[in-house]
């Protein structure tokens, strides 16, 4: 997809409809797509600085352990500027501002979420993984069942501060 | 169609207060039409500024910094703020992210007319 706003709908409605269809009920399939949308919205404002005709790519495809489909996979991939990935936090929860939740969402309703630089200095990787319950997912009622596991620290999300 | 385009956001003056009523999906693109009509709305001082979200399905983050900066504009001119009609989708976004207890959430128009 192109880095513009108008397309994460889009990217949501495919997101929601993979993770029914490899077993999610409705209320996780909603949570999935919830990753998919901030995890883009990083790349738009973050990574490309809104600029609207830069590429991005999603994945998505079958968790399979032996034999048998016991989640789903998430890949996004952009030419954005390489952040550290140390910085790619949330902000603390009990500062109360707009912006900077993005990742505290995607780690609450994901159990993996996991930054990584492509290979050739230019463009990040982000790997997201949704285990299926009968699978052992940590995830509960759309917030990890031993509470927040977002690094609640004052600091940068996605690609760099975040302040929208 | 540009970002100011991408929502219908209903606003209108009741008993005193007034009451914005956006429907559909509010996300990255959506958002910057809510924000505009929530600081229109607000600019007015209103006692009482009411975001009836029972028209919107879905929910990311930047709509709910949109609400976060309406809540601190609010806070700032003394205009109390006060959310309804919010679906489960939407609910559960403001519990991930730890703000149920942060703004002043009814069930109904009605109730935050008297809230």
């Amino acid at each position: 997809m192109l880095s513009q706003p108008r397309y994460l709908s889009s990217a949501r409605a495919a997101a929601s409809a993979f993770a029914r269809q490899a077993g999610f009920d409705e209320h996780a399939s909603g949570h999935v797509a919830l990753a998919v949308d901030e995890a883009l919205c990083n790349v738009l404002k973050h990574g490309y600085d809104r600029r609207e005709d830069q590429p991005i790519w999603m994945d998505l495809s079958p968790l399979i352990e032996h034999q048998a489909v016991v989640g789903i996979r998430i890949v996004i991939e952009d030419e954005a500027k390489q952040a550290p990935l140390e910085t790619i936090r949330s902000r603390a929860l009990e500062e109360i501002r707009p912006g900077g939740l993005g990742v505290h969402i995607m780690r609450e309703v994901m159990d993996s979420v996991e930054f990584e630089h492509r290979e050739g200095n230019v463009g990040m990787r982000l790997v997201m993984i949704r285990r299926l319950p009968s699978a052992g997912s940590r995830v509960k009622y759309g917030a990890n069942q031993n509470g927040s596991a977002a690094a609640a620290q004052p600091g940068q999300e996605g690609h760099k501060a975040a302040s929208t | 169609m540009s970002n100011t385009e991408a929502m219908d956001v209903r606003v209108e003056e009741r008993d005193g207060a007034v009451l914005v009523v956006p429907t559909g999906d509010v996300d990255l693109h959506s958002s910057p039409t809510m924000r505009e009509r929530l600081r229109k709305a607000a600019a007015g001082k209103p006692l009482r500024l009411i975001v009836d979200l029972s028209a919107v399905p879905y929910m990311d983050s930047s709509g709910v910094a949109t609400l976060i900066e309406a809540m601190q504009i609010s806070r700032r001119q003394q205009t109390l703020l006060v959310l309804c009609g919010l679906q489960d989708r939407v609910r559960s976004m403001f519990q991930i992210a730890k703000l149920e207890q942060v703004f002043r959430i009814v069930p109904t128009a009605d109730e935050a007319m008297k809230a």
